[in-house]
């Protein structure tokens, strides 16, 4: 298990957004969050990324309690995250982009750069490449010199997912990372999801593409107003009443 | 397109090398002006260009660095250019000590508050702090600085010196922009929360951009004590912040070559039109203005960043 979260709650003034979750992340499996709009997945995400802090509960990774740890020293943990709504560095490169991943995992400070010592150019030629792998390994390196503000939609979320890898993760969590892609560029990022869990890493995603969560998840956890309603694999949350009842049955009269 | 712009910056380096031939004393002594400028543009340009921190108290530290080396070349004889380490270290503490409170605040707050540290700066040194500022009146006789023996006092020495510390400055802060922290400071202006997500911490950079910037503009501090040999309070207003910032926001916020444009075109342009001396303030209210609605990047924007990259394209094998 990489990842436990143990009655994990979070309030906004009199809303309770997240209500005593609880669930565990096996090491390189894809687990799925899913939920009705509105029941508090993105915040179990900031949470588990330090962007928020937990009121009560505890989250452990690999061992280690990270509840309330600043966001940057999650990251040098292990833990990378891709955004709901995409939050790239617009008028940079893609490469620069990409290059802010490579960031917790370089050294060198103000006065090595301006020196320019052996140890920070070598270490700039590290972050070119280890960049240069990640865009080719989400299929993004002709577009390297690009402005990623001028991506399509798709490859945005492509080049988030490039810039998280970077950071070189044990877990990587994805909020709705097929939010605006079409049927292929989807079927793409399943590929590339399995891809990821083959290659030893964690995924944790909210998706509400239900053909993408039911391909791609091992296991899903089901939210609605804050408290965890199921957990199971695929087929059995399918067959879920309660679930139906939350939130498929809504996806199917839209 | 790149070797016009090289012909641009060698033709540049001419003129200034050969100043000195054909300018009389008062250019000169204006280009003098326009280098130290250009220095402190540059410091402020690592905090508000590259970190976009807004930061209205630039003139702060750079006091902090005169006074440094005033008091104690005057006090202890110590040689002016020595103390340019000790100036900056000076500022930079000082920085360091009150930043780290005030750099989580936002945009507009962190202007109001950063003004109102160049005020306390100011009036602190009026009130003649510690008993070592010399109150309104300042400090004089601050002696003249000497490199490889050469007492500097001639305009011609100093336009020298000043612009070979632009040179250095222009070398250390291009392999600056050009980095790791660099880049960091470029995220966390871009998107904070996205830097912070990313593994940038964002607080520390922040900091460590007051601190460096502060650093550069003590030194600079040193520089213009020894050249003024007397300086005083009235030097370092709250007006002195406004200027380092139009010239980091006019000539091109993030890029090297536009915030020394903006020196020329703060400090430098004016004294071509020094009978509308009255106008002053309403040609930079205008230019601002026209700024905001039509080119909101500066003159000279920051270019996008090329890295050699076609090397990792062919053969290599996906992680
Ligand atoms: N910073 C905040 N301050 C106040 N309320 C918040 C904040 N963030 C989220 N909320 C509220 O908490 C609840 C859960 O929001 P959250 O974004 O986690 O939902 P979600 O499950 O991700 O929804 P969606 O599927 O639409 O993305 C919502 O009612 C939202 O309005
Ligand atoms: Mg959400």
């Amino acid at each position: 298990m990489i990842l436990k979260l143990s009655n994990l709650t979070k309030r906004f003034g009199g809303l309770t957004a997240v209500d005593r979750v609880s669930f565990d992340v096996e090491e390189q499996t894809v687990m799925g969050l899913i939920g009705p709009n509105g029941a508090g997945k993105t915040t179990i995400f900031n949470l588990i990324t330090g962007n928020y802090k937990p009121d009560e509960g505890e989250i452990v990774f690999q061992g280690q309690s990270i509840g309330g740890v600043w966001t940057n020293k999650i990251v040098m943990l292990g833990i990378a995250r891709t955004f709901q709504t995409i939050r790239l560095f617009q008028n940079l490169s893609a490469l620069e982009n990409v290059l802010a991943g490579c960031h917790c995992r370089m050294k060198s400070g103000p006065i090595g750069a301006m020196l320019k010592t052996p140890g920070q150019k070598q270490e700039e030629l590290w972050a070119l490449e280890h960049a240069m792998k990640q865009l080719q390994f989400v299929g993004l390196a002709d577009r390297a010199e690009l402005l990623s503000g001028n991506l399509s939609y798709g490859n945005q979320r492509l080049l988030e997912i490039a810039r998280a890898l970077a950071t070189n993760p044990r877990l990587l969590i994805l909020d709705e990372p097929a939010g605006g892609m079409n049927e292929q560029e989807t079927e793409a990022l399943i590929e590339l999801i399995f891809k990821m869990r083959d290659s030893g890493l964690t995924v944790l995603l909210i998706e509400h593409d239900m053909g993408l969560v039911m391909k791609a998840c091992n296991r899903l956890v089901v939210v609605e107003y804050g408290k965890k309603i199921a957990e199971g694999t695929p087929e059995e949350i399918q067959a879920d009443s309660r679930v139906i009842e939350a939130y498929l049955g809504i996806d199917e009269e839209e | 397109m790149k070797e016009k712009r090289y012909i641009v910056y060698a033709l540049f380096v001419v003129f200034l090398l050969t100043a000195p031939l054909y300018l009389n004393r008062y250019w000169l002594e204006v280009l003098n002006s326009v280098g130290l400028y250009a220095i402190l543009g540059l410091s402020l340009n690592i905090i508000v260009g590259y970190g976009g921190m807004f930061h209205m108290g630039h003139a702060a530290f750079y006091a902090i660095g005169a006074y440094t080396t005033a008091i104690i070349s005057t006090s202890y004889g110590v040689p002016v250019l020595w103390l340019m380490p000790l100036s900056g270290l000076t500022a930079g503490v000082f920085a360091l000590v009150v930043a780290r409170p005030i750099i989580h605040l936002r945009g507009d707050y962190l202007l109001i508050v950063t003004i109102g540290l160049v005020e306390i700066v100011r009036i602190a040194l009026i009130n003649n702090v510690f008993g070592i500022t010399g109150g309104a009146n300042g400090i004089f006789g601050i002696p003249r600085p000497t490199l490889f023996g050469y007492k500097i006092f001639k305009s011609h020495q100093f336009l020298y010196l000043i612009w070979g510390c632009v040179a250095v400055t222009v070398f250390f802060f291009y392999r600056l922009e050009n980095s790791r922290f660099g880049r960091a400071l470029v995220y966390l202006k871009e998107d904070e929360i996205a830097a912070e997500g990313s593994g940038v911490h964002t607080a520390r950079y922040k900091l460590a951009a007051f601190v460096l910037g502060a650093f550069w503009a003590g030194m600079v501090g040193t520089l213009f004590a020894a050249k003024m040999t007397i300086i005083s309070p009235e030097s370092f207003s709250f007006w002195e912040s406004v200027l380092y910032f139009m010239i980091v926001i006019l000539g091109g916020s993030g890029n090297i070559a536009g915030v020394i444009l903006g020196a020329f075109l703060v400090i430098g342009l004016p004294e071509f039109f020094r009978g509308l001396e009255n106008y002053r303030l309403l040609m930079f209210g205008a230019a601002m203005i026209f700024m905001m609605i039509f080119r909101t990047q500066g003159i000279l924007p920051p270019r996008q960043k090329v890295f050699d990259v076609s090397r990792f394209r062919k053969g290599g094998e996906p992680i």
